[in-house]
């Protein structure tokens, strides 16, 4: 912009006008906008409001949609009919409740078990460790983050191999590994979340002030005590917050389950395995997920975690 | 906290009248009954200029260019001689490469028995003109004009070879030597939980295959070609298999990794995965058992919207010409094509071992063939259920 030349001149008609000078464009516009407050808004949000509707919320309505179409047996050409069978169908055939159900239960106890490792260890980093190693400890924390999820999910399947090591290490107290599996697919999205329930926890905790931790202890209450009615409802809606993402990542995953899973379906395998041959159910098994994620987001604010986000 | 929801109930509904808009501006009417209406489509008559490049589709080990073996390498002598550019996509599966090929940004597709008469009935794949491809002369004769290559006497593709889908079993814990496909159905619990098969709707007619063995009553002649009472069967045997399997693959490398680590000691399997897991040193053995099998005899498809014609009816050329056909041959470890490559191949017994000139062979082999409502073995009696409803059922069987 002009402003930034030294020139008199420039100066002159970008910065304070003289009162026999017209101003200049940008002045006019700066008026304007501080005239009309919602001119000003509406240049803000338009972009962003562009991306909400037309590719965020558009994907969804075109998803909601096309579950509602047909394909041709034949050819899986969508054919544009409308017709409510795929949710018919959902509903009534037992593998995909069946399926659904597994999912489910695969999301909340990969969130469960988050909750339960990421406390811990976020508390070491937020409260025990001592301040100068703590920023080390948060980069170790979110170290799986660093590398491929591939990698990653490669690597737990030769872990989990028969005769790998992760037998190798429970040989010695009689045990073997779980296999491929269900619990090798809790397993692993276990890991691959972990650092989504632990950052935000560590956060939390960080953020709680000494002064609470000390008043309690002055008022008689020992570490169990103030932990429950201290430190869980500071922290809740981090872990709330946590929750939705290792909840929400675990719903859709089904790369996790196809390499470690053996042969376990979730429902991301449904739609996957349906997406070239029957467009409109594989949306209308989409729609899933979405519905679960709605429920699980109004069950969390009924618990008042988003409230003090 | 108001204005806000009613801003975004209001972006919502405008997007979905958008979307609803957008979706009845879309010519209808696509809706096309089954059976094979082939829509109205020519072969070229004459090529143009090579463009410069060919995008293509291909099972792994049809397009090499030496960076996975600097040994085995057919691509770079193509591209040197016709100045097309090689761009290759390898897909898993046949509905991979059904979803890849809609996408019309690839100019021709090695496709299987189970794609093809897809591909060629959505007007996805164009007819082709055989007299542009001279290597197409030498071409076996049991290849040409098969259900799954041509519709009436049209050609919709260049035969690339054939193979087996076989049963591989870890030598060491798999004993004695299993000749017969009940080592993964009846006898499957044998190994409970270390069984694989092949994750595609299409693996119903191993059953389908095994039962017309071992269940004569049921009266199978095709195992895609199977009315509801057969198909109900073949559904149950493979439920009940699915209670020894480990893990079903798509993924060959899946499959390797699986039996190198003893995750899995039988199940279906390719010659070239056999090749693979042995020279990485699993203890693993592959056979054709008694019952027959299923197969596959791929066919390079030209795309309807194919943006490079020219190179890729030169790429047809090159695939089935002696020399390529019997690398590809070798190194996929699949009975070449063209009849002249049996001269070419660095084994000389490769096209005894894989039985390229027994026809007699080739008739315990059931091709992958897509199933429709119109029965293919031929019965006017009975209607057949369609591949839409394997897909379901495959689903159900995994549970």
């Amino acid at each position: 912009m002009t402003t930034l030349s030294p020139s008199p001149q420039a100066a002159g008609t970008g910065g304070a006008a003289g009162p026999d000078r017209p101003p200049g464009p940008a002045r006019r516009l700066a008026g304007l906008l501080h005239r009309r407050p919602r001119l000003r808004l509406a240049a803000l949000l338009t972009a962003p409001l562009l991306w909400l509707v037309l590719a965020y919320l558009g994907s969804l309505a075109a998803l909601f949609l096309s579950a509602f179409w047909t394909t041709d047996s034949f050819t899986s050409e969508v054919v544009r009919i409308w017709s409510s069978r795929n949710f018919e169908e959902l509903v009534g055939s037992p593998v995909y409740r069946t399926v659904a159900l597994r999912t489910v239960g695969v999301a909340l106890a990969v969130t469960g078990l988050c909750a339960l490792i990421a406390f811990p260890l976020a508390f070491y980093t937020a409260r025990v460790a001592p301040p100068r190693r703590r920023p080390l400890f948060v980069v170790a924390l979110l170290m799986p983050l660093w590398a491929g999820y591939l990698v990653k999910v490669y690597a737990w399947r030769l872990i989990l191999s028969e005769g790998g090591p992760l037998d190798w290490a429970l040989r010695p107290f009689g045990l073997s590994g779980p296999g491929y599996g269900l619990t090798a697919t809790v397993l692993v999205l276990t890991y691959l979340w972990l650092p989504y329930m632990a950052l935000p926890i560590h956060t939390a905790l960080v953020q709680l002030p000494d002064s609470l931790l000390h008043a309690s202890a002055d008022l008689g209450a020992r570490a169990g005590r103030t932990f429950v009615s201290v430190v869980l409802p500071m922290v809740w809606p981090a872990v709330a917050a946590g929750s939705v993402f290792t909840f929400s990542l675990s719903l859709g995953d089904y790369i996790t389950v196809q390499i470690v899973g053996g042969k376990t379906q979730l429902i991301g395998n449904l739609v996957y395995s349906n997406v070239t041959l029957n467009l409109p159910l594989a949306a209308a098994l989409g729609t899933v997920p979405v519905a679960v994620i709605v429920v699980y987001l109004l069950a969390v604010r009924r618990s008042g975690a988003l409230r003090s986000l | 906290m108001r204005p806000h929801h009613s801003l975004l109930t209001a972006a919502a509904v405008s997007g979905l009248l958008l979307v609803t808009a957008c979706g009845s501006a879309d010519p209808a009417g696509s809706g096309r009954p089954g059976g094979l209406n082939t829509p109205d489509l020519k072969a070229p008559t004459a090529l143009g200029e090579a463009e410069g490049e060919v995008n293509l589709i291909a099972w792994a080990g049809y397009v090499e260019d030496g960076s996975n073996d600097p040994k085995t390498d057919w691509v770079t002598a193509f591209e040197k001689q016709t100045g097309c550019q090689v761009n290759a996509k390898t897909a898993a599966t046949s509905d991979e490469m059904v979803s890849l090929m809609k996408t019309g940004a690839y100019d021709a597709v090695s496709a299987s028995g189970d794609a093809s008469l897809r591909l060629i009935a959505s007007g996805d794949a164009a007819p082709v003109n055989t007299a542009l491809v001279p290597n197409y002369a030498d071409v076996f004769a049991g290849l040409k004009n098969k259900d799954w290559n041509s519709v009436k006497g049209v050609a919709y593709g260049i035969p690339h070879g054939r193979g087996a889908n076989l049963l591989m079993y870890d030598t060491e814990k798999v004993k004695p030597a299993p000749d017969s496909w009940s080592a993964v159905f009846d006898e499957a619990s044998a190994h409970s939980g270390k069984v694989t098969a092949y994750d595609s709707p299409i693996y119903l007619a191993d059953a389908a295959l095994y039962l017309k063995a071992t269940k004569p009553e049921l009266g199978i002649q095709n195992p895609y070609a199977l009315d509801q009472k057969q198909f109900d069967a073949s559904v149950s045997l493979l439920k009940e298999q699915n209670k020894h399997i480990g893990e079903y693959w798509s993924d060959y490398l899946k499959e390797i990794s699986a039996f190198k680590s003893g995750d899995s000691v039988v199940g279906t399997s390719w010659q070239v995965i056999a090749n693979l897991a042995e020279a990485e040193g699993a203890k693993t053995a592959a056979v054709l058992p008694k019952e027959g099998s299923t197969g596959w005899s791929d066919t390079w498809m030209v795309s309807a919207k194919a943006k490079h014609p020219t190179c890729a009816y030169k790429w047809l050329d090159w695939i089935v010409s002696p020399k390529t056909n019997a690398q590809v041959a070798e190194y996929f470890g699949e009975a070449p094509a063209n009849a002249k490559s049996c001269a070419e191949t660095a084994d000389k017994n490769h096209c005894a071992t894989f039985h390229a000139t027994d026809e007699a062979y080739w008739k315990q082999v059931h091709f992958w063939t897509t199933p429709i409502e119109q029965c293919l073995d031929g019965r006017t009696d009975a209607r057949c259920v369609p591949y839409a409803k394997w897909v379901q059922a495959w689903n159900e069987i995994k549970g």
